[in-house]
């Protein structure tokens, strides 16, 4: 029997990620997600700028390329033109959390009933390597290259943390994927968040911390290592808000 | 009786795979190298794979498929 | 023909939108188009239809791109300052091919600028605005009832052609009051098989898309893109002709100059001097043709525009620089009055006039 085979969720389309980059395992989660919840093919996913601007290539659904940080805006629009169709985004840190707070916000602020899930690498990849939002205090980037000094460029934006005071947004989590155990809970989450949308609860947004070995300058053991000793200290795992638990 | 098969072609070498095998037996094949240039990783020892998908979950490729 | 109401432009404007089937509105308040919304506002919920208030012009168009790429009609309003945010998100559903309705209700810019009509936005609205190659469908009404029939105009040329179309009005279309008859104009209909619905209602995936990494491919796309582009040069182009048949000078103005310039051409007339006019209802296409053809008949050609002589370029590509042209604008919110037009053609018969 086979327990464990590549998700029709996916299209069979190689991840052009480079290599130990966690990116696939979340585009994994998200495709399985939907994949099991039998919604794929009402599904209409949004693709944003950065690393993840091919992931129209892989989300085995339709999909819309949005501009840098407005994913959110044109989740919102397709959801409001098609509420019975399944709507999530799929955002980097710089998209996310720099360009695109605005959207983030106020999509959280109006509950819009979108999925959003947000990779946080501690950088921006697609361009090289430069210092993002969520790039930790002293961390080491092209445009940090002394690291992130945070009495010039202040302090990392913590999303999950931030959105948690927004009365109108339902569920919250941040998970990571740099073990096994965490990729299971990572899994639960994204799918706790579509099954949010299809019950019609509101804004979700998962936070995924994931890897950038090429542009952390490390391999991708080293990079999970990584992750472990600095991110999930500055960005702790878990269950920021669940509006409905209760009714769970 | 497990099984694990790895789609080497999809394999980018990256070996997080290696990393989180509870029994050391994926590998990554230094003596070959796939289509994208990479050395892919393998099993050997398939009768001592207890199908836990471990490397499958952590494999970002979706190379490994694993059967029980 | 029914009865007519009195309404004010910018009322007349949306609820054409919503006969002509609109009902996903997404806008942002700026003088002098907030009349949009707040009609929008209140029928939307009324007719299961959305109304929202984004938190920027930047989100609102890009709700508009996600609505539009699901296949419905939808549309955002702004004036100047707001078109100038929303210009990413145009280029974007320029270069996906969604066609949409932007409303653009001109104030004088740059900047800031004031809350006054101008049509200082020409160059935005007719060579781009946002980055890459594209044009928008550009009208520009010049009453009330051109406020209302056109935007039925601009739906169905922008779901003709996968286009985006921009009505090109300005704070006096907006927000003045005329008799208009609320007759619905022909809604055309048109399959949106491109549309990202869901796989279970069309075969394979569907993808709205901008980006390509390959040159090849981007320039394919842009060609066949300026291909329908030919095609509606070829066939969409409006314009209105008034006393051209012995007119010796051809004034040439759109919008609300258009309307100044009319009663200025009036006067003219009782005072001896044959003028007419070509008035562009599309701007993008421009009437080339029977500009041209205007300039084998004419001695001389006035640009009369709410701006700093932003048409004048246009109508002497048009024309071929075969007569003389001359421009009468006002700037910054200022109207011009029938009277200075009339002297502005004055002084061109009297052979006065400095050229362009």
């Amino acid at each position: 029997m086979v327990v464990f085979e590549k998700t029709k969720g996916l299209t069979d389309a190689p991840l052009h990620y480079c290599p130990g980059c966690t990116h696939g395992i979340i585009h994994r989660l998200v495709a399985e997600s939907l994949a099991e919840l039998g919604v794929l093919d009402k599904t209409v996913g949004i693709a944003s700028v950065g690393c993840s601007v091919f992931s129209y290539n892989y989300f085995n659904c339709d999909m819309i390329q949005a501009a840098h940080g407005r994913a959110p805006a044109v989740a919102t629009g397709a959801k409001r033109a098609n509420p019975e169709k399944i709507v999530f985004t799929y955002q980097g840190d710089g998209d996310l959390a720099a360009i695109g707070t605005a959207e983030t916000v106020h999509a959280a602020a109006r509950n819009e009933n979108i999925t959003i899930i947000f990779v946080n690498n501690a950088i921006y990849g697609m361009t090289g390597g430069q210092m993002a939002p969520t790039t930790l205090p002293n961390q080491i980037t092209q445009t940090s290259p002394y690291g992130r000094d945070t009495t010039v460029v202040g302090y990392p934006v913590k999303v999950c943390e931030m959105l948690s005071e927004i009365t109108g947004a339902s569920y919250l989590e941040r998970v990571a994927v740099n073990n096994v155990k965490n990729i299971r809970a990572a899994k639960k989450a994204i799918k706790h968040a579509f099954e949010n949308q299809i019950a019609g609860k509101g804004f979700s947004l998962i936070e995924v911390l994931s890897t950038c070995p090429t542009n952390w300058g490390l391999s991708p053991e080293e990079a999970i290592k990584w992750l472990d000793e600095n991110m999930e200290t500055y960005y702790p795992l878990g269950v920021y808000k669940d509006k409905y638990k209760e009714e769970k | 009786m497990a099984k694990v098969s790895f789609n080497e072609d999809r394999c980018k070498g990256c070996g997080l795979c290696v990393s989180v095998c509870p029994k050391g037996i994926v590998s990554l094949a230094k003596d070959k190298i796939n289509a994208k240039g990479y050395h892919p990783a393998g099993v050997i020892e398939q009768d001592k794979c207890i199908g836990c998908a471990s490397c499958a979950l952590m494999c970002p490729d979706t190379v490994i498929t694993v059967e029980r | 023909m029914s009865e007519k109401v009195l309404m004010k432009g910018n009322e007349a404007l949306a609820e054409a939108a919503i006969m002509a089937g609109c009902r996903h509105y997404f806008g942002y308040p700026i003088t002098p188009q907030t009349e949009v919304a707040a009609y929008m506002a209140k029928r939307m919920p009324k007719i299961g239809g959305t109304f929202l208030q984004a938190e920027s012009e930047v989100a609102a168009i890009n709700m508009v791109l996600g609505a539009a790429a699901c296949g419905v009609r939808a549309m955002t309003s702004s004036s100047s300052p707001g078109i100038s945010l929303k210009s990413e998100g145009i280029s974007y559903m320029a270069g996906c091919e969604l066609p949409a309705l932007i409303v653009n209700v001109q104030r004088g810019g740059p900047g800031l600028g004031g809350i006054q009509p101008s049509q200082s936005d020409y160059f935005q609205a007719t060579k781009g605005g946002g980055h890459g190659d594209y044009h928008l469908i550009v009208l520009a009404p010049a009453s009330v009832q051109e406020m209302f029939d056109m935007t039925f105009k601009g739906f169905n040329l922008a779901d003709k052609y996968r286009v985006p179309a921009m009505i090109l009005a300005d704070g006096t279309m907006g927000q003045m009051m005329e008799p208009v008859s609320l007759d619905a104009s022909t809604i055309e209909t048109y399959e949106k098989p491109w549309a990202t619905t869901g796989t279970a209602e069309h075969e394979g995936r569907n993808v709205i898309n901008s980006l390509s990494l390959s040159p090849a491919q981007l320039e394919q796309w842009n060609i066949s893109r300026y291909e329908r582009y030919a095609a509606i040069e070829k066939d969409e182009v409006m314009y209105e002709e008034f006393m051209m048949d012995d007119a010796e000078i051809c004034v040439v103005a759109f919008g609300i100059a258009a309307r100044v310039s009319k009663n200025a051409i009036v006067e003219a007339r009782k005072r001896g001097l044959k003028v007419g006019m070509i008035r562009p209802i599309t701007l993008w296409p421009f009437p080339k043709a029977v500009l041209n053809k205007a300039a084998d008949k004419v001695k001389a050609f006035l640009s009369v525009e709410l701006n700093m002589g932003q048409m004048v370029d246009d109508v002497k590509l048009a024309t071929g620089c075969k007569k003389p042209v001359y421009f009468y604008g006002r700037t910054g919110g200022v109207i011009m009055t029938p009277e200075e037009v009339l002297s502005a053609l004055t002084k061109i018969e009297k052979g006065e006039a400095k050229q362009w």
